[in-house]
């Protein structure tokens, strides 16, 4: 009898775990439906967004802002902080039509890339009412050939050369804003001179005169209405007079050691602005929050801005509702909303990011910004007037932002690990082929 | 009736005792056929392919092209070489250091039992976490080891773009980790030494160093394989190390001159920078043909070894 309840009993342990095991299987073939994230409930709208770096969304208080508005909405934003990071995980989170947000943010370097190869699963935003302000050429980097607009723009990048006072007055050169723009204007090698004559009368050999060469490079390539590839979205990369150019000079600046050879936005690059390594780097509107935050309140006063020698545009990104979402009205209303002209203009006025939007451009609170860290610039006049160089079409290629990634460390090779400059050349075509060929 | 009842009995017996012990092994053999095997073979079936990853489903029939690019490519042969010279930098030295703090370790001292968790707190610690502050220690203008080594005079050395600063650099992380659990091991493979043979050699004479060298190793020596043949495999999957310590782009490519990329790091590059599915799940197979060699190798050394004996 005993004997027999213990066979019984082994026997509903066999069958119980042979069942768990089956369940396992089941269980992970079961959910394929994905879904987005956000959804309506009880009269309650919940919106997911995927963001990255600064957009200053979740930053500021807008979000809030908009859920006061709107009572029945719940906002959940997640804020990836590296763009690179972010967009894998976008790709991946794509390919598997699952673990997406109802909102994605969209970097500029991914934007043809995304409107080429997914368009499928975002939502036309062509026909949203209100969304006549952008810049002429902001949205048409978003609209694919058959007119559809895949997100809506956020920011753009016009360029200046964020310099500190400070160490331009012991090296010799002027401190005057705008005495200091016209020691590089109309022409980049000018600012690769002013580096030589820094560096050659400054008095403390541990300053360098730019942090890297590929912010150079960055903004030399964007003043011109092509990089790397053509209309037809040919790569031109290795014949554009554009490229070669910003290369040669950028390559002239690292090897004539004018660079503190650092990588923007790497380890290394922060402590270089709080402890004054270099006296100068190129930069784009929104990467002044990050100077201010990054150098300190010690350095208040001694950063200022001058007009860079040519306008360009370096970054920017939208925001994409995607198909899938059950949301899709709600999440369409609320990217409306918080890249209309008045949320644009406040969250310049809050962290420096330069609107997309013509109106925005123009309402005081931009025009008349000044920036109380950089000494008190202009930034709005600034950055506003480098906007309208901005040449007015620009062709974006697929993979636009691995093949800048893959110039920056074309760079370093030449910066920090001594590689003449054909020889860095080469191994840029190299991989480069094998990236995007 | 009764013949009838009997035989179901007899039937139901012999499931149970032929059956149950497989149904107790499935789930293992189950989830194992579902996270290893399928993916196994669905990674080789993709490796003949050109896909990308935005577009899974359209998939391109290439036969053995990607296997056949690999062996030209020289980024292989140098990801291969890094993989064998930082798991050689930091396999060595970590088990050398761990049988030595082991050794320390066994003897009879005060709150052995701190000393004991204590070496196992950094295997505790994220990779993440580890390699991130490695990565703040090795800075090159204002990290903590350059400024150690500017107050005996030397100068800044660039962790970072220099190939052999790189790869100890990324070592020293994995010793750090690693170091203190293979100690563990070793201690209780020491602990199960009889007393006695110490003893012995004690009255004979040896020293403590000989009684290391003639007691201690020779007692422990299959758990030293065992550890080997871990550290091994740990070495040729590293990835998180590097992908940390370099940051941003030039983590995913090893260094802007690929000094630190390692097998695993080609892999993540081929698939999620470049989005080239194929080529990713060929150097996915690439490494566990690497590691099946390593193994073949090692199994015809040791026997012609033996023979030699």
């Amino acid at each position: 009898m005993d004997k027999l309840r213990r066979k019984l009993r082994m026997r509903v342990v066999a069958a119980v775990s042979a069942a768990s095991a089956l369940g396992l299987v089941v269980g992970c073939g079961g959910s394929s439906d994905g879904g987005t994230g956000g959804g309506k409930k009880d009269g309650k709208v919940t919106i997911t967004m995927g963001l990255f770096g600064v957009m200053g969304f979740k930053e500021t208080d807008l979000l809030d802002k908009y859920m006061k508005e709107h009572p029945n909405v719940t906002i959940k934003a997640d804020v990836a902080g590296d763009e690179q990071t972010y967009y894998t995980a976008l790709q991946t989170h794509l390919a598997a039509g699952s673990g997406l947000k109802d909102i994605q943010g969209i970097e500029i370097g991914r934007a043809k890339e995304l409107s080429d190869t997914q368009k499928d699963k975002f939502v036309d935003l062509a026909g949203v009412a209100g969304t006549e302000h952008f810049l002429p050429w902001k949205q048409s980097q978003v609209t694919t050939e058959d007119k559809k607009v895949i997100g809506l723009g956020t920011d753009i990048g016009p360029m200046a050369v964020c310099y500190r006072k400070d160490l331009f007055e012991q090296a010799g050169l002027p401190t005057d804003r705008d005495e200091v723009a016209k020691l590089w204007e109309g022409d980049w090698s000018k600012y690769v001179d002013a580096g030589k004559r820094f560096k050659q009368n400054s008095k403390d050999d541990k300053v360098a005169f730019m942090d890297s060469s590929s912010g150079l490079f960055n903004a030399m390539i964007y003043g011109d209405s092509q990089q790397f590839y053509d209309k037809e979205g040919e790569l031109i990369y290795a014949t554009n007079p554009v490229v070669k150019d910003a290369w040669k000079l950028a390559s002239e600046a690292a090897t004539s050691d004018l660079t503190a050879k650092l990588r923007q936005f790497q380890p290394g690059w922060d402590p270089g602005l709080a402890n004054s390594t270099f006296a100068s780097t190129v930069c784009p509107a929104w990467m002044l929050a990050h100077i201010s935050e990054k150098a300190g309140p010690n350095n208040k006063g001694k950063w200022d801005v001058a007009k860079a020698p040519k306008g360009a545009n370096w970054g920017g990104a939208f925001l994409g509702v995607m198909e899938k979402s059950p949301v899709k009205k709600e999440a369409q209303e609320l990217v409306a909303w918080l890249t209309a002209p008045e949320q644009q203009a406040y969250i310049f006025k809050k962290l420096g990011n330069l609107p997309s939007s013509q109106t925005a451009l123009e309402m005081p609170e931009v025009v008349d910004a000044k920036s109380d860290y950089f000494s008190g610039a202009p930034i709005g006049q600034i950055f506003g007037a480098a906007a309208q160089e901005i040449p007015d079409e620009q062709v974006l290629g697929r993979k636009d932002g691995t093949i800048k990634d893959i110039f920056s460390q074309g760079l370093t090779l030449i910066e920090a690990q001594n590689k003449s400059p054909n020889e860095a050349w080469k191994t840029t075509d190299e991989r480069i082929e094998k990236a995007a060929g | 009736m009764g013949a009838e009842r009997q035989r179901r009995r007899t039937l139901l017996h012999r499931l149970d005792v032929r059956g149950a012990p497989y149904a107790f092994v499935a789930p293992f053999f189950v989830v194992f056929a579902a996270f290893s095997f399928y993916p196994l073979i669905y990674t080789s079936w993709i490796s003949l392919h050109r896909v990308e990853l935005s577009t899974l489903n359209l998939m391109e029939w290439v036969g053995f092209d990607n296997y056949t690019a690999l062996w030209d490519d020289d980024r292989f042969w140098n990801a291969l070489f890094n993989t064998f010279t930082i798991g050689v930098l930091s396999t060595v030295p970590q088990l050398l250091m761990a049988l030595g703090l082991a050794h320390l370790l066994n003897y009879r001292l005060r709150g052995s039992t701190f000393f004991r968790v204590a070496a196992l707190t950094p295997y505790a610690t994220s990779v993440g976490a580890a390699a991130l502050v490695f990565t703040m220690l090795f800075e090159r203008d204002f990290g903590m080891i350059n400024w150690m080594l500017s107050l005996v005079g030397v100068d800044n050395i660039d962790w970072e773009n220099n190939k052999w600063a790189a790869q100890t650099a990324i070592s020293s992380i994995v010793i750090w980790r690693w170091t203190g659990y293979n100690a563990l091991l070793y201690l209780a493979a020491m602990q199960a030494i009889p007393r006695d043979r110490y003893e012995a050699a004690a009255i004979d004479g040896a020293s403590r160093w000989q009684q290391f060298l003639k007691v201690t190793v020779p007692g422990i020596r299959s758990t030293i394989v065992f550890t080997i043949v871990l550290s091994t495999i740990g070495a040729t999957q590293l990835f998180g190390e590097p992908l940390i310590f370099g940051q941003g782009p030039n983590g995913i490519t090893g260094g802007a001159d690929n000094q630190y990329q390692t097998l695993g790091l080609l892999l993540y590059e081929e698939g999620w920078k470049n989005y080239q599915m194929g080529r990713a799940a060929t150097v996915a197979w690439a490494m566990f043909l690497v590691l099946i060699l390593v193994f073949v190798v090692q199994r015809v050394v040791k026997r012609v070894l033996a023979r030699k004996a």
